[in-house]
C-alpha cells in the first residue's frame, strides 16, 4: 500500500500542466528520434543534457522519460513502413511488419504494434512499480564487494551478450573504462591519463563524451555515407484493427511482455533477445504459421510488445541499482551525476519525489504516445523524406553548443571532435558503442567498489568475494564469458545442430538464420536491397 | 536527337511522360527518361523503385519507342539532371510536368521547371496534369 501511496504522489507531482508539457515535448520528440534510424532516444537524452541544465530535475526526467519510450514506438514505425529498423529494439518487428505493410496491412501492422506497445508498456511499468522497491530492499543489504561484482557481471554481459564480435566489444569497452580513468584519483589524489594538461585533471565530462560519441560520431558517420538510394515508404491510411486483429494479437502481447520485462531486467538486458525470442514463439505457437515470412500479425505484436516492456525493465536496475544496461538508460544516469543526484539503491529514500514522479510519467507518457502514434503514425513517416544534411547539420550545432554549455570551456570542444572522431571510426571498424559508454559511465563507480571493497579487507584481495552474493554473480560472470566456448563443446559432442547457432544470436539480421530455430520450414526472407540496407544499420547500432 | 523527359510518379510526371512518348514516337527519336533523387533522404517518394522501375520499363517497350531509363542519383538537382542528360544526349526536346506553385513556395524550394526553362539549349514542352 506504501508503494501504492507513493505512486499516486508521483501522479500529483507529474501531472501539473508544466510536467505535462514537459512529458509531451519528451513523447514527440522521442517518437521523432524513433522514427529516424541512426538518432536513438540516447543520442536525444544527450544532446537535451545541457539544454535541461535549468529546469527543475524533476522535469528534466520527465522529460527524458518520454524520450526514452517514445524511441520504442517511433522505431516500429520506421520498420513497417521502410523496412529500416529505427531502432536495433525494432529489427525483428521489420521482419513480419513490413511483409504485412507490403500486403497492404499498413494500418493493422502500425495498429498492434502502437497497442501492443501500450499494453506491454503499461504493465512493464506496473512490474517496475511492484518489484523495484523489493530490489532496493536487497540492493541495501549489498556490501561493496557484491556492488562490484554485479558491475562488473554488468559490464562483462553488455559486452559478451550483445552485438556480434565479443572482441569489438571488449575493445570498445576498454576504450570506455580508459576515457573514465582520466582525471584525478579519488582516494589518493593522482593525476591519471591527463598528459600534463591541466583541464583534463578533473575528467573528462560526461556528457561531452554521450555527445560526441552519439552526436559527432553518428553525424560524421552519416557525413561519409550521405548519397545513397533513397527507400519508398508504403502509403498508410489511420491505423486501424478488425475483430480477427486484436483475437489474433492480445496474446501475443502479453507473452511479449512477459518475455520483454525480465530480459530488460536483467544486468545483460537490451530489447534483442526478448523480440527475437518473442518472434520465435509467436511462429511456434501460432495457429497460422503459413503466415509467418508473410506478414502474420502475431510476429508483430509480440515483439513490439517485448521491446516495449524490455525498455521498462531496463529502468529497474537502473533505478535500484544505478546499474544501465543500455545507451539510453546509461545517458540518463549521467543525467542523475549532472544534477547531483547519488544514483543507487538510496535513490529512492533520497529522492522519493523524482523517482515517483519519474515511474508516474512514464504511465502517462506511454498513454500520450497511444494518443499521438495511432492516428499520426503515416504523418511520422513523413520525417523520413527530410533531407540529412539539413537534419545533421541541426544536430553538430546542438552538439557543439551543449559541449561548450557544459562548462563555457573552448577545450571542452577540442575532447568534443576528438571523441567524435573516436565514434566516428568505432562505426566505421564496426565497434559497438554501448559497451563504450557503459565503460565509461559504470567504470569509475565499479573503481569506487573496488577501492573500498579493498579498503575493508585492509588491502586483502580475497577480501573482494568475502561475500556470498559476490561470489554467486562472480560464477554467473564466468558462465557468461565461456558460454560460448561451452556451447562450441556441447554442439560437437551432440553433433552439428544449426539451432545452437542460431540461438546464439539473437539479433541476427532477417535473412540470416531466424528461422532456423523454429525447426524445418524455411520461411527465408527473399533478399532484398532493403535487406542490405538492414544490415548495414545493425552494424552501425548493435 | 532525342526526347529527354523529367519523370516523377506524380499527375504532372505522367503527363509529362506520356506527351513526350508520343513526341518521340512522332519523331522517330530516342526517349531518354530521367528520374533521379539528391539520394539524401532516407525516403524519397519520387524516386521509382525497382518494381516501379520494371512497370515503366515495360510500358515504355509497350509505346514501341527507343528508350533510355536514367536513374541518376549524384545529390544533383533535378534540374542539373535533365540539362545534364539533355546535353549529353543531344535532346532536340526537352519534356516536363507543370504543377501550381505559390509564390511563397516558390521562393523557399526554387523551381526545377522554371531553372530547365531558362537554362535548356533546346526547345522545352512544359505540360499540366489532366485536371480533375
Amino acid at each position: 500500500m506504501e508503494t501504492f501511496d507513493l505512486l499516486m504522489q508521483g501522479f500529483s507531482t507529474a501531472a501539473t500542466p508544466l510536467n505535462l508539457l514537459y512529458a509531451f515535448i519528451g513523447v514527440l520528440l522521442g517518437t521523432a528520434v524513433g522514427v529516424l534510424p541512426g538518432i536513438g532516444p540516447a543520442m536525444a537524452v544527450a544532446l537535451l543534457l545541457p539544454v535541461t541544465y535549468g529546469l527543475e530535475p524533476t522535469s528534466a526526467f520527465i522529460m527524458f522519460a518520454g524520450i526514452y519510450y517514445g524511441g520504442m514506438y517511433g522505431g516500429s514505425t520506421t520498420s513497417i513502413l521502410l523496412n529500416t529498423p529505427g531502432e536495433s529494439a525494432t529489427v525483428i518487428t521489420a521482419i513480419e511488419g513490413h511483409r504485412m505493410a507490403k500486403a497492404g496491412r499498413a494500418a493493422q501492422a502500425l495498429a498492434t504494434a502502437a497497442i501492443g506497445s501500450f499494453v506491454a508498456g503499461t504493465i512493464g511499468t506496473a512490474l517496475l512499480v511492484t518489484f523495484t522497491p523489493m530490489v532496493v530492499d536487497f540492493a541495501v543489504s549489498l556490501g561493496a564487494p557484491s556492488y562490484l561484482a554485479i558491475m562488473v557481471l554488468a559490464l562483462l554481459a553488455v559486452t559478451a551478450v550483445l552485438g556480434s564480435s565479443k572482441l569489438r566489444g571488449f575493445a570498445s569497452l576498454g576504450l570506455g573504462l580508459a576515457i573514465g580513468l582520466v582525471g584525478l584519483d579519488k582516494v589518493t589524489g593522482q593525476q591519471r591519463l591527463v598528459f600534463g594538461q591541466p583541464l583534463l585533471v578533473d575528467g573528462l565530462d560526461i556528457v561531452v563524451v554521450a555527445v560526441a560519441i552519439f552526436a559527432v560520431g553518428e553525424a560524421l558517420w552519416i557525413a561519409a555515407h550521405l548519397r545513397r538510394k533513397p527507400l519508398s515508404t508504403i502509403p498508410v491510411g489511420r491505423p486501424w484493427m478488425g475483430k480477427q486483429d486484436w483475437k489474433r494479437s492480445w496474446k501475443p502481447w502479453l507473452r511479449g511482455t512477459a518475455y520483454g520485462y525480465p530480459f530488460g531486467a536483467l544486468p545483460a538486458g537490451g530489447a534483442e533477445v526478448p523480440t527475437f525470442l518473442s518472434y520465435v514463439t509467436e511462429k511456434k505457437l501460432s495457429k497460422h504459421p503459413e503466415e509467418f515470412g508473410h506478414g502474420a500479425i502475431e510476429g508483430v505484436a509480440g515483439p513490439e510488445a517485448a521491446n516495449n516492456a524490455a525498455a521498462a525493465g531496463t529502468l529497474t536496475p537502473m533505478l535500484a541499482l544505478g546499474l544501465p544496461t543500455n545507451a539510453t538508460a546509461a545517458v540518463m544516469l549521467a543525467a542523475f551525476v549532472q544534477y547531483g543526484i547519488q544514483p543507487g539503491p538510496l535513490l529512492f529514500d533520497n529522492e522519493p519525489e523524482l523517482v515517483w514522479a519519474l515511474i508516474a510519467s512514464l504511465f502517462i507518457g506511454n498513454t500520450l504516445l497511444l494518443l499521438i502514434n495511432l492516428p499520426l503514425a503515416p504523418v511520422w513517416a513523413k520525417l523520413l523524406q527530410l533531407p540529412r544534411p539539413y537534419l545533421y547539420a541541426g544536430i553538430l550545432f546542438f552538439a557543439t553548443l551543449g559541449a561548450y554549455a557544459v562548462n563555457l570551456q573552448a577545450f571542452d570542444l577540442v575532447i568534443l571532435l576528438v571523441l567524435g572522431l573516436l565514434g566516428f571510426a568505432m562505426r566505421r571498424y564496426g565497434l559497438p558503442v554501448l559497451p563504450l559508454i557503459i565503460g565509461v559511465i559504470l567504470g569509475p563507480r565499479a573503481e569506487e567498489q573496488l577501492r573500498k571493497a579493498l579498503q575493508l579487507s585492509g588491502g586483502d584481495v580475497s577480501g573482494l568475494w568475502s561475500e556470498p552474493i559476490a561470489v554467486g554473480v562472480y560464477i554467473v560472470a564466468a558462465l557468461v564469458l565461456a558460454w560460448p566456448l561451452l556451447a562450441f563443446v556441447l554442439r560437437k559432442t551432440r553433433g552439428p545442430r544449426p539451432e545452437t547457432a542460431a540461438a546464439d544470436q539473437p539479433a541476427a539480421v532477417p535473412g540470416t538464420d531466424l528461422d532456423a530455430p523454429a525447426g524445418g520450414q524455411n520461411l527465408r526472407p527473399v533478399a532484398s536491397p532493403q535487406d542490405e540496407h538492414v544490415d548495414e544499420r545493425i552494424k552501425e547500432r548493435p | 536527337m532525342s526526347v529527354v523527359v523529367g519523370y516523377i510518379p506524380t499527375p504532372e510526371g505522367e503527363a509529362a511522360l506520356e506527351r513526350a512518348i508520343a513526341e518521340a514516337r512522332n519523331r522517330q527519336d530516342r526517349l531518354v527518361v530521367i528520374n533521379s533523387s539528391r539520394g539524401d533522404a532516407y525516403v524519397d517518394q519520387r524516386f521509382v523503385q525497382a518494381d516501379g522501375a520494371e512497370a515503366l520499363a515495360r510500358r515504355l517497350e509497350a509505346a514501341g519507342v527507343d528508350h533510355v531509363l536514367l536513374q541518376p542519383l549524384r545529390g544533383h538537382d533535378a534540374a542539373d539532371e535533365v540539362l545534364d542528360a539533355a546535353e549529353s544526349h543531344g535532346a532536340g526536346l526537352i519534356v516536363i510536368g507543370l504543377r501550381r506553385r505559390t509564390p511563397v513556395g516558390k521562393l523557399i524550394m526554387g523551381s526545377t521547371a522554371q531553372r530547365i526553362l531558362l537554362q535548356a539549349e533546346c526547345p522545352v514542352l512544359a505540360v499540366k496534369a489532366a485536371a480533375g
